[in-house]
């Protein structure tokens, strides 16, 4: 088992936001995470990077306990995220975010050449302010920018939010080639086609709790659509 | 005519020394969000710690300043790690009576180990030296130094800030102190750094007031104050914005005590109070993006 997490379990002050949550995923794979807004999907994601605190038997990363450490120690052990809304900083280039992504000093197969070659708008863009770029590319600088950490597992918060078909088309182009590097993927969507497409497996969350999970090719749209709104008559 | 040239680039001259006042305000400021109200007298603990190497010693004041900028840089870090990180969130209150506290620890600190008295590092002629431009206007050679060190600073600061990886690690921590760490770098380390970085030049400002103006362990609120408005008046984030407010209110001050010598202060209030009336945003503010 790669990540696994088991009985998770998360807060917002007093707010319980997930109930026990089992997920898990193999190296290399790529897991797409459904559900509706406010089901918890970023919730969980942040909980497995350390950004929100998790219990320590919550959360095991190639077999070692991981919940409850600090996001910036995660990111030097492999995991790395493309956090929802992007997150770029404003004050810094398109090169120094991407830079600024290596800071954990991990080696492997992506640098800034590689990043470059992934996307070539970026090369053209890297002294430009990165917020000063068109939606697509900043999510470009973002996912670069999570790479530049040459993550074993990837973790992609709503990538596809607010871009055009034809924009989000290209930035998913991106994903195939990413775990052709080896790298485990999970995604977050709310476009469910998009993902069915490019997953190997799906879980759906509704209300802090999984309520569907299996290969993303057996799964039939109704039973999702059940699954996403909950019991519909 | 000349006697206003001169009163005028003296102003100018003084705007040195709260430039390096405001420097480390406005770099905490920035990188945290965090207003310091113990900025002065931290400035003040530096003078007075110099004064005590320079009575134990017998050394200059300025060869104390190997010891104090690194020891004021250790403090600096120590303190935002053990005391100031517990105090950021998302209330802006707990900083600001942190702070106010250990203002009054540290004046009392004062207080007990120094007494009341004003005091004065020893600089001998140093501070007294001036080069004659014109017939009548005489430049002193000290406040000038502090001028050209204030200009040094900032444009290290600059550089640093904008050169270096650690610099691009600082910017990006203010922008975004949560997302800072999803890069692997932790955020709490950077504000010691960042910390450091203000009590090294608020050692440095120490130590440079120290020897060409009395000060006492109540001073220190005033060179907040000045520090401030020097932010202010410059523009908050811009810190050349802030050497040229500095600029600006030592003018002020030295109109107003040209007129009247107990108008000096008040001067420098209603020059900072006019201007944010004007330019709410300072005069340079920074440049969006």
């Amino acid at each position: 088992m790669f990540l696994q997490t088991k009985s998770l379990t998360a807060f917002y002050g007093d707010f319980q936001a997930l109930f026990g949550i089992d997920l898990t995923i193999e190296a290399g794979e790529l897991v797409g995470l459904i559900g509706a807004n406010g089901a918890g999907k970023t919730t969980l994601l942040r909980a497995i990077t350390g950004l929100l605190p998790a219990g320590p038997d919550s959360i095991f990363f190639n077999g070692a306990p991981i919940g409850g450490m600090r996001a910036e120690n995660l990111v030097r052990l492999g995991i790395a995220m493309v956090p929802e809304g992007r997150k770029l900083f404003p004050s810094l280039s398109v090169e120094e975010n991407l830079k600024l992504g290596a800071a954990s000093g991990r080696q492997g197969a992506w640098n800034l050449g590689r990043i470059f070659k992934l996307f070539p708008i970026l090369e053209e863009r890297r002294h430009a302010p990165a917020t000063k770029l068109s939606g697509g590319q900043q999510q470009m600088v973002a996912i670069g920018r999570a790479l530049m950490a040459n993550p074993t597992l990837l973790l992609c918060d709503e990538i596809s939010l607010g871009l055009a078909p034809i924009v989000i088309a290209e930035v998913y182009r991106a994903l195939p080639e990413i775990r052709a590097s080896g790298t485990a993927i999970i995604v977050v969507e709310q476009d469910i086609a998009q993902v069915m497409r490019i997953a190997d497996r799906l879980y759906c969350l509704r209300e802090g709790r999984v309520v569907l999970q299996g290969p993303a090719q057996s799964m039939d749209r109704h039973e999702i659509a059940q699954a996403y709104f909950g019991a519909l008559a | 005519m000349i006697s206003w040239l001169d009163i005028i680039v003296q102003g100018f001259l003084v705007g040195g020394f709260y430039a390096l006042f405001a420097t480390g305000l406005s770099l905490m400021f920035g990188v945290m969000r965090l207003v310091n109200l113990a900025h002065g007298d931290f400035i003040v603990l530096a003078a007075f710690a110099a004064l005590a190497l320079v009575q134990q010693f017998n050394i200059s004041p300025l060869l104390c300043l190997i010891l104090i900028i690194p020891l004021m840089a250790a403090l600096g870090y120590l303190l935002q790690r053990l005391i100031l990180n517990r105090t950021l969130g998302k209330d802006v209150l707990p900083p600001l009576l942190v702070t106010f506290g250990l203002s009054i620890v540290i004046q009392n600190f004062l207080l007990l180990t120094f007494s009341a008295d004003s005091q004065k590092l020893p600089l001998g002629t140093l501070t007294t030296a001036s080069i004659s431009l014109l017939p009548g206007l005489n430049i002193g050679l000290y406040p000038l130094a502090v001028l050209i060190i204030a200009a040094a600073v900032i444009g290290a600061l600059q550089i640093f800030l904008y050169q270096t990886k650690l610099g691009a690690a600082i910017r990006a921590t203010s922008d975004d102190a949560t997302t800072i760490r999803l890069m692997g770098i932790d955020n709490r380390h950077i504000f010691g750094i960042a910390t450091a970085l203000a009590f090294a030049v608020a050692g440095l400002a120490g130590v440079l007031m120290g020897g060409y103006t009395n000060f006492s362990p109540a001073s220190g609120p005033q060179n907040l104050l000045f520090g401030f408005e020097a932010i202010i008046i410059g523009g908050l984030g811009n810190l050349w914005g802030t050497l040229l407010g500095g600029m600006v209110l030592g003018v002020a001050q030295a109109i107003g005590a040209e007129i009247n010598p107990g108008y000096q202060v008040l001067a420098g209030h209603i020059a900072f109070l006019a201007i944010l009336l004007a330019a709410p945003r300072g005069l340079f503010p920074r440049m969006a993006g």
